[in-house]
């Protein structure tokens, strides 16, 4: 029944075994300077559990040179479902590989509860990953593969029994503790990989696409089986993805990434809602974009004109001063079609009508020459019937259109 | 593998034939040699029955000790110092940043695979005679041990070399994340999943020392006669059915030496 752990050697590099390093000296250092077992345990708790400060990152040299990381900012707070929203390529990877110490940032800090663990190798940060492809250790068994964070800690071989018969509950993986981890199913893998992170209580959690490789209705319930996970243990987690609905669906805020660069942070709301740019708004959820210009603003609300002379009043973000041409976003579910042209607040010639079962899209072509989507819940009443060529409004929901940055 | 291959080999048009005349070419001769371990006649040649008094003669011959015992000296020796500079070697290759002359280094690790094995033993006889002329040094069976070594190296080093390559990467970075230092992560990780490769490493380099002709019978002072060099010396006498059966032991040795390692191999490999 136990698990046969080897019997831990002790490494000469850590004389002190003591949880806040060696202050038998008499000169008290800062609690931030403490450690166990060579990893660093952080000052108090702040509000932020990760500070990103100005984080650049080269690859290459000279000419060859490329910025996977464009001075990226950015605070993640204690306790907190963080997701990094972004295409392949954007630097989201990159960021999460500075912030567990596979690479070093070229420029910048990263702060840990206020303490900079740039400069510190993986094995000192109490930051721990679940890998895209789990990377279990094919040589161990399940439990073993739970222990070997807190055997690395040097913790007492009882504490680390108990601790993994505890994570081996929280995933249920009980009955399988004893299998090598080749005999087990991709969501297995997953499970064990999440509770080999979890056992030596990190500080943060990182994951990297985790839920890529499982296929749609196990990745919907390690969705629900992560959001429970992160409430249970209470742990900072930062998630990597770039299936902005997974972002939507399980993140307390987004960061949207694209090209090295962080575009916009926000709730899952604000981010839907509320987006800043052009990118943001286009990689999540389907959008409709019009040019306007710009006749009045009052503070974040300005009169934009289109070019049927209707106008309307869009929200734009904060920090920005629209002028002039403009473009405008808003979102299909936020307008909704009129039958006479003269009621809407622009008017187009109906081009198409796709049934979803859900919801129904009506694609509009404006007069303008644009082409807008109309998306319309389908319900036992659907009221009026619209078919293809017919002429109509376009009315907007209240704040349902948003001046972009770009 | 998995992939179902579109062409079946076996129903290739002459495949049988061509395999056949192969593993006849092979293990004809072999067979004979066994064959004839076991003749009771003193020729080679003529059959006459069946008996094992050449193997007792064999293995009561003292010459026949001595030279299994400088063998087993030099090629454990070697196997094992070969081994562990291989080992040395590969992960120095394939686990640290890029750095220059890492290709030089590769060539010179391979060179003894390139150059012709007479010159390499020239090279290595000239070197010694070189070295005991000068300083006065000879270290005696060591001289043999040194230039197995050598030799041993890039056939240690491939098979772990390979698996070094094929390993997969996030294991370190996962052992690193869990709080392994690098020592410990290769302590724990690296090195379990590299066995496989070291155990055929290490065999492979057994078998080119165990059977090491030129260069051993160019090296080799007084009394360090070796097998390959005692059978050399015997079929140049009158044979006698006595050296199939040396051979025979020999051959089995081999067989089952690698057979037992790729046995390791593939369990420790799943």
């Amino acid at each position: 029944m136990g698990i046969a752990f080897k019997k831990r050697v002790a490494a000469p590099q850590l004389p002190s075994r003591s949880a806040y390093g060696d202050n038998r000296t008499g000169t008290h250092l800062p609690p931030r300077a403490g450690s166990l077992n060579g990893v660093i345990v952080p000052e108090q708790p702040g509000k932020n559990a990760i500070e990103v400060r100005g984080v650049r990152k080269v690859f290459g040299t000279g000419e060859n040179q490329v910025a996977a990381l464009d001075t990226v900012s950015v605070s993640i707070r204690e306790n907190e479902f963080f997701t990094l929203l972004g295409p392949s390529g954007c630097g989201k990877t990159t960021l999460l590989r500075l912030i567990a110490g596979f690479d070093f940032p070229s420029a910048g800090e990263i702060l840990l509860h206020g303490q900079d663990i740039a400069p510190l190798p993986p094995f000192k940060r109490p930051v721990n990953t679940v890998f895209q492809n789990y990377a279990l250790f094919p040589h161990m068994t399940v439990a073993q593969n739970i222990g070997f964070g807190l055997e690395m800690l040097g913790k007492p071989k009882g504490e680390i029994e108990a601790r993994v018969a505890q994570m081996l509950k929280l995933v249920k993986m009980e009955a399988l503790k004893a299998r090598r981890t080749s005999q087990i199913s991709g969501g297995q893998q997953q499970r064990v990989a999440l509770a080999r992170a979890l056992a030596p209580q990190p500080k943060v959690l990182l994951l990297d696409e985790p839920l890529s490789a499982l296929d749609y209705k196990l990745r919907k319930e390690m969705q629900i089986e992560l959001k429970r996970l992160q409430h249970e243990t209470g742990i900072t987690f930062i998630f990597v993805t770039h299936d902005q609905e997974e972002a939507l669906t399980m993140s307390d805020r987004i960061a949207v990434m694209s090209a090295g660069k962080i575009l916009q942070v926000g709730t899952p709301r604000d981010i839907y809602d509320r987006p800043a740019e052009r990118f943001v708004a286009d990689f999540i959820g389907e959008t409709n974009f019009l040019a306007g210009t710009v006749m009045s603003k009052k503070p974040g609300m300005a009169t934009v004109k289109f070019a049927s002379n209707a106008t309307i009043a869009a929200g734009y973000p904060e920090g920005f001063d629209p002028t002039g041409e403009v473009t405008l976003v808003v979102r299909p579910e936020h307008a909704d079609l009129v039958p006479d042209p003269a009621k809407g607040t622009i008017a187009g010639t109906l081009s198409n009508i796709v049934y979803f079962g859900t919801d129904t899209h009506y694609h509009v072509r404006l007069d303008g020459g644009e082409n807008f989507i109309v998306r319309h819940q389908n319900s036992r009443s659907s009221p009026a019937t619209y078919e293809t060529g017919a002429k109509v409004g376009i009315q907007f929901e209240e704040d349902a259109a948003r001046v972009l940055k770009d | 593998m998995a992939e179902p291959r579109s062409i079946d080999i076996k129903e290739q048009p002459g495949f049988r034939s061509i395999a056949i005349i192969c593993l006849l070419v092979l293990y004809v001769p072999v067979l004979i040699l066994m064959i004839f371990s076991l003749n009771s006649g003193s020729l080679v040649t003529h059959w006459e029955g069946v008996t094992l008094g050449w193997y007792g003669s064999a293995l009561r011959n003292e010459e026949f000790h001595n030279a299994a015992r400088n063998t087993l000296i030099i090629s454990i020796s070697a196997t094992i110092i070969s081994t562990v500079c291989a080992t040395l070697a590969a992960i120095g290759m394939t686990r640290v940043k890029p750095w220059r002359g890492l290709a030089a280094a590769f060539m010179v690790i391979n060179l003894p695979l390139m150059v012709p094995e007479i010159i390499t033993a020239v090279a290595t006889l000239s070197f010694f005679a070189l070295i005991a002329g000068t300083f006065g040094l000879n270290f005696g069976i060591g001289n043999l041990i040194l230039a197995h070594t050598v030799f041993c190296i890039p056939f240690a080093y491939m098979p772990i070399r390979a698996r070094l390559e094929d390993m997969d990467l996030t294991l370190e970075y996962a052992a690193a994340d869990l709080y392994a230092t690098p020592w410990n992560a290769f302590r724990r990780i690296t090195l379990p999943l590299l066995v496989p490769g070291i155990m055929s490493g290490a065999a492979l380099a057994f078998i080119v020392s165990f059977d090491d002709f030129t260069i051993t019978q160019l090296v080799a002072g007084p009394g360090q006669t070796t097998l390959p060099l005692y059978i050399w010396n015997q079929i140049r006498r009158p044979m006698t059915p006595e050296i199939n059966a040396i051979s025979t032991i020999l051959l089995l040795v081999s067989i089952l030496f690698v057979s037992v390692s790729f046995l390791i191999a593939r369990r420790r490999a799943k």
